[in-house]
């Protein structure tokens, strides 16, 4: 299957099928089983909250999908394309075009304006839609903050920056690995509030790690991951 | 007690965990250490051998009587001199060759040396009646005898086949001389009879008539030989390398001060986290104060050994400079004393303690409810821009200051080093600039990220950076420098060198002897006498040399400037031509009238003509050889130069030989004098390129350690963009841009800063340290190739950081996702 190919967008349909995905990592004490055989389908405009206790594997599981790190066994398929074998450019092509990524840090580009960060994976990708992009800074609110740098903004600005950046790319799956952890309660019910909508909007798939009940409630469905293992009512 | 051990452990546990860091710290240290120790181990070994040296040449104040008209003369002089009462005692001074070496050799007489020369080798001479044994000994100095390969009691030949009297190691003798008996030396030297000086008592009360007429107008007293002052002499050449070792410190510094800062960056957490536990400021800043003596001992322990290192590999070429410009004779073996040692240590101590000062005075100020504030880096990058612009300001002020206001060498070096310094500490700002020019221009996101993350880098790149530019400058401008010198220097040597032959004799009635022989001699062209006569103006010693009215000066004698008709102005009124460092030294030009002292009376003379007299520590006078003969009675005639034809240079030199090898105390060929000379050149600037090529060692290694240290942070710079889809290669290869963009940024700051260098050279340091001013030159190609070793440095500096971040695994990349601050 070529990249080509995979770039198709489908706007409908399944967008993530996890098999057997383990993982472990290598600690002095010996090895350390994270992820035992998961499996997990996702499909377009599905909203999944994936909670568990800390260090259980959820942001494992969220950096494996979003191909930043390789599982031990395992198939993971995004728009029916196996992931675990591509090569380092291929795996990166398919992070600017096909995933959106919201991490708890913000982790926004330092040097880069507002307006610079929110435009940069969509413009990486060669994707830019400065319609799309003027909304969504505008639904953001950042309008008036465009110009700021990421140091000048607050927690939530600066989320709510990181939102912006991951959907301008319009992407199939945006995955949000503790995304109000750093944010208080009334600022974090905003962002989430808006991400849905924006997710709503762009029929993308979302999953989001976090240790919020409250918060995962207002997603479509709710697993556990506990000792490895993925629970899905 | 307790709170100190702990603080200090968690201090420490830092450098556990960043070991690069420690090693980095330490490694500058070492190096800004060694290398200035290096440059002191020089100047102390330089000026320990001067004092030696002229604590038996020149025996204090004491006055010399030496022949009216130069050369050796007979002892009979001296025996009158001591039946009339005078308290005088002979020396007989020559060249030999042992073992292919070439030494002084020094005949005393240790029953007449007088008593007020208060010096252990005196003691040891007079002590030591073997002396006048039938063998006798000879006195050498440790290193010396081992040079020849030879051990003490070792009876060697001169390679006139004379044997020496059993040679003894004595360390009060200075390297390259050999003292022994006075009727040994003058066999040894084969001069028989003949002395070369007699050194009067402080306490005789002879005058110069005295001498007059005791000796019949044949000695005549003199005062202490100027050119045995050997420390006033070479101390520009010191100072030189002084200002040199200061640079090279400066730079090793800079790599200190990248390093604890970008330390005390890491340990910030650290630091915030302790205070929140209750440590108190002081007892922090105690415990990093602790640290830093450990940093200063195990640094200086470092730099103290490279620096010997360092002086043992230059030591060579020093000496031969040295010698070769004032004749001074230093000592191979490097003997350095116990303040040498610690003043390494003092500097280290004082490196560290400054490059720490920041760190301590923010943590003494550290707020302790601090440790969620974001990194604000623009902040931090605007107030160091701020920072940096007001003390360039500040440094190119004093620079502006030093250059209008001072006119000796310390302030020329001020001014170069402030003029250095401010443009240094403005690189940050023009980098900054460059880089927003860059980004403006970008529509690449990647490139315009690549300028933008580069302006966040430059606080932690630019003390590395800026020892890059002191470097790269440093070699544009003194590497400009020393090829213009050069080029003079040879171009010079040619026109002055016309002479095929050159020689000098024992005495002045030989001389006259040669030069009726010559005047026979069908190979011979012209005899061309070079007298010479000293005198003092205002204080200093000048050297009046004699040129007869000869096509070989009119067509050749390189003059920077003179008036019409400057050669027959010469032989036919009281002119004169001087040398372009007493003109300056004096202030005259052309037509100026000058007072000559004589001896008796002042002789006016005018300006005709400044000649240049590169290599020259002394001012130099030319006139005609009538008018010297005539105003100087006492000059020296045993200095002569021969036009021969150049096939005939080996036969004539082959024949003087033969018929007048005992009136003939040296003869060379214009060859040898050029290769002598040109000798002196290389190695004298040898010691330069070296210190150049380890200062271009020690920035490359600053700018590793820096990336490598910033290599850590940097991931959370770089994790985000590639979550968001750009691989690691393509990261890398952007990091490696970034540093290239940097060290090209350098290079083109290094080569107008380092054509200042050669100005600042050229038109200031030259002229008040040598006093001649060289014509300013500059060599694009030069410029070219610096520009390529910068990049090729920062290419070999960023190597390691850019391979660790195309093969960093995710895992790492990871990291900077959750290693928030």
């Amino acid at each position: 299957m070529t990249i080509a190919h995979t770039l198709k967008i489908e706007e409908d349909g399944e967008i993530l099928r996890i098999q057997d995905l383990t993982k472990s990592y290598e600690t002095p004490q010996g090895s350390l089983l994270v992820l035992n055989k998961i499996s997990l389908a996702i499909q377009s405009r599905t909203t999944i909250a994936l909670m568990g206790e800390s260090g259980s594997g959820k942001s494992t599981l969220l950096h494996l999908i979003g191909a930043l790190d390789d599982p031990d066994t395992g198939s993971i398929l995004i728009d029916g394309m196996e992931i675990t074998q591509l090569k380092e450019s291929e795996k990166a092509a398919l992070r600017r075009n096909k995933i959106g990524f919201v991490f708890q840090q913000f982790n926004l580009i330092a040097s880069l304006t507002v307006a610079e960060n929110l435009a940069f994976q969509a413009r990486l990708a060669d994707r830019l839609d400065p319609t799309w992009l003027a909304e969504l800074t505008h639904r953001l609110g950042l309008t008036q903050i465009a110009s700021r740098y990421p140091e000048q903004l607050s927690g939530g600005q600066q989320q709510r920056v990181a939102v912006g950046r991951a959907l301008a790319v319009k992407p199939r799956l945006l995955l949000a690995d503790e995304p109000t952890g750093n944010l208080d309660e009334k600022t974090g019910d905003s962002v989430l509030a808006l991400t849905l909508e924006l997710v709503e909007e762009t029929g993308c798939a979302f999953l989001m790690a976090t240790h919020s009940a409250r918060l995962a409630a207002r997603l479509q469905r709710q697993c556990r991951l506990e000792t490895g293992v993925l629970t899905c009512p | 007690m307790k709170q100190v051990f702990w603080s200090l452990a968690a201090l420490l546990s830092h450098w556990r965990k960043h070991p690069a860091s420690l090693v980095t710290l330490l490694m500058g240290l070492s190096i800004a250490t060694a290398l200035w120790s290096g440059v002191q181990a020089l100047n102390t070994q330089a000026r320990n051998s001067y004092n030696q040296a002229a604590a038996i040449f020149t025996q204090g104040n004491s006055q010399n009587i030496i022949a009216q008209q130069g050369g050796y003369f007979n002892q009979d002089l001296f025996i009158r001199l001591r039946r009339s009462g005078a308290k005088v005692s002979p020396i007989i001074e020559g060249r030999i060759y042992l073992q292919k070496k070439e030494l002084k050799i020094i005949g005393v007489d240790p029953i007449t040396t007088p008593k007020n020369l208060s010096v252990e080798l005196v003691h040891s001479l007079k002590s030591s009646f073997d002396l006048i044994d039938k063998a006798g000994k000879a006195f050498i100095s440790p290193e010396t005898l081992q040079g020849l390969g030879s051990k003490s009691d070792d009876r060697l030949k001169t390679d006139r086949g004379i044997l020496l009297p059993p040679l003894q190691p004595l360390s009060s003798v200075p390297p390259g001389v050999i003292i022994t008996d006075i009727g040994i030396a003058q066999n040894t030297l084969a001069r028989a009879g003949k002395l070369s000086r007699l050194v009067v008592d402080q306490r005789n009360n002879l005058n110069s008539e005295q001498v007059s007429r005791l000796t019949n107008n044949s000695l005549r007293l003199v005062a202490p030989d100027d050119s045995n002052d050997l420390t006033r002499l070479t101390d520009s050449f010191h100072l030189n390398l002084t200002a040199f070792g200061m640079l090279a410190f400066v730079v090793g510094f800079f790599i200190v001060n990248a390093s604890v800062g970008l330390a005390f960056e890491q340990r910030l957490p650290t630091l915030r986290t302790l205070r929140a536990l209750g440590a108190p400021a002081y007892l922090l800043v105690f415990g990093m104060l602790i640290e830093i003596a450990a940093f200063t001992l195990i640094a200086g322990l470092i730099g103290v050994t490279g620096g010997y290192l360092i002086a043992q590999e230059l030591l060579p070429n020093v000496a031969a400079s040295l010698e070769g410009l004032y004749g001074a004779q230093i000592s191979s073996r490097l003997a350095l004393d116990k303040n040498w040692f610690f003043s390494a240590f003092a500097m280290a101590g004082s490196g560290a303690l400054l490059a720490n000062t920041a760190g301590l005075v923010k943590t003494l100020r550290l707020p302790v409810l601090n440790v969620a504030k974001p990194i604000a880096w623009r902040e931090i990058n605007h107030g160091y821009l701020r920072r940096q612009a007001l003390l360039a300001f500040l440094a190119i002020v004093i620079a502006v200051l030093t250059y209008s206001l001072g006119k000796n060498l310390l302030s020329g070096f001020a001014f170069m080093a402030c003029g250095l310094l401010g443009t240094a500490m403005l690189l940050p700002f023009i980098l900054a600039l460059l880089l927003l020019v860059g980004e403006s221009q970008s529509q690449q996101p990647l490139l315009r990220w690549l300028f933008a993350d580069g302006r966040q880098e430059i606080p932690g790149l630019s003390l590395a950076l800026m020892a890059l530019l002191l470097t790269l400058s440093a070699n544009i401008g003194i590497g400009g420098m020393v090829t213009g010198f050069r080029e003079t220097f040879l171009a010079w040597l040619d026109e002055r060198l016309i002479a095929e032959i050159y020689y000098e004799t024992a005495t002045a009635d030989d001389a006259r002897k040669i030069e009726a022989w010559a005047q026979s001699d069908r190979e011979i062209d012209a005899i061309l006498p070079v007298w010479r006569a000293k005198t003092l103006i205002e204080n200093q010693p000048v050297e009046l040399m004699g040129m007869t009215f000869h096509d070989t000066y009119i067509r050749h004698f390189p003059l920077l400037s003179s008036k019409e008709n400057v050669w027959e102005n010469l032989h036919s009124n009281d002119s004169i031509l001087i040398s372009e460092q007493l003109a300056r030294r004096l202030n005259i030009n052309i037509d100026d009238v000058l007072n000559l002292p004589t001896g008796d009376k002042d002789w006016r003379v005018t300006i005709a003509g400044i000649f240049p007299d590169y290599g020259n520590p002394k001012g130099q006078i030319r006139i005609d050889h009538d008018r010297l003969a005539l105003h100087f009675t006492d000059a020296s005639r045993t200095h002569y130069s021969l036009r021969v034809a150049a096939r005939s240079t080996g036969s004539v030199m082959a024949r003087m030989k033969a018929v007048h090898g005992e009136k003939i105390i040296r003869i060379v060929d214009q060859e040898e004098v050029k290769k002598i000379s040109i000798g002196i050149f290389e190695k004298t600037f040898m010691i330069t390129g070296a210190l150049n090529t380890l200062m271009l060692i020690v920035s490359a290694v600053a700018l590793f350690t820096s990336l490598l240290t910033l290599s850590n942070l940097r991931l959370r710079q770089v994790a985000p963009v590639w979550a968001i889809g750009v691989s690691r290669q393509i990261l890398a290869a952007i990091e490696l841009a970034r540093i290239l963009i940097f060290a090209a940024g350098v290079a083109l700051v290094a080569i107008p800063l380092g054509v200042f260098i050669t100005w600042g050279l050229v038109t200031i340091i030259n002229v008040i340290a040598f006093g001649w001013r060289l014509p300013m030159h500059i060599y694009p190609m030069h410029w070219l190739m610096v520009f390529i070793t910068s990049l090729l440095t920062a290419l070999l500096a960023s190597l390691v950081p850019v391979i660790q971040l195309a093969r960093s695994k995710p895992i790492d990349l990871l990291k900077g996702f959750t290693d928030a601050r």
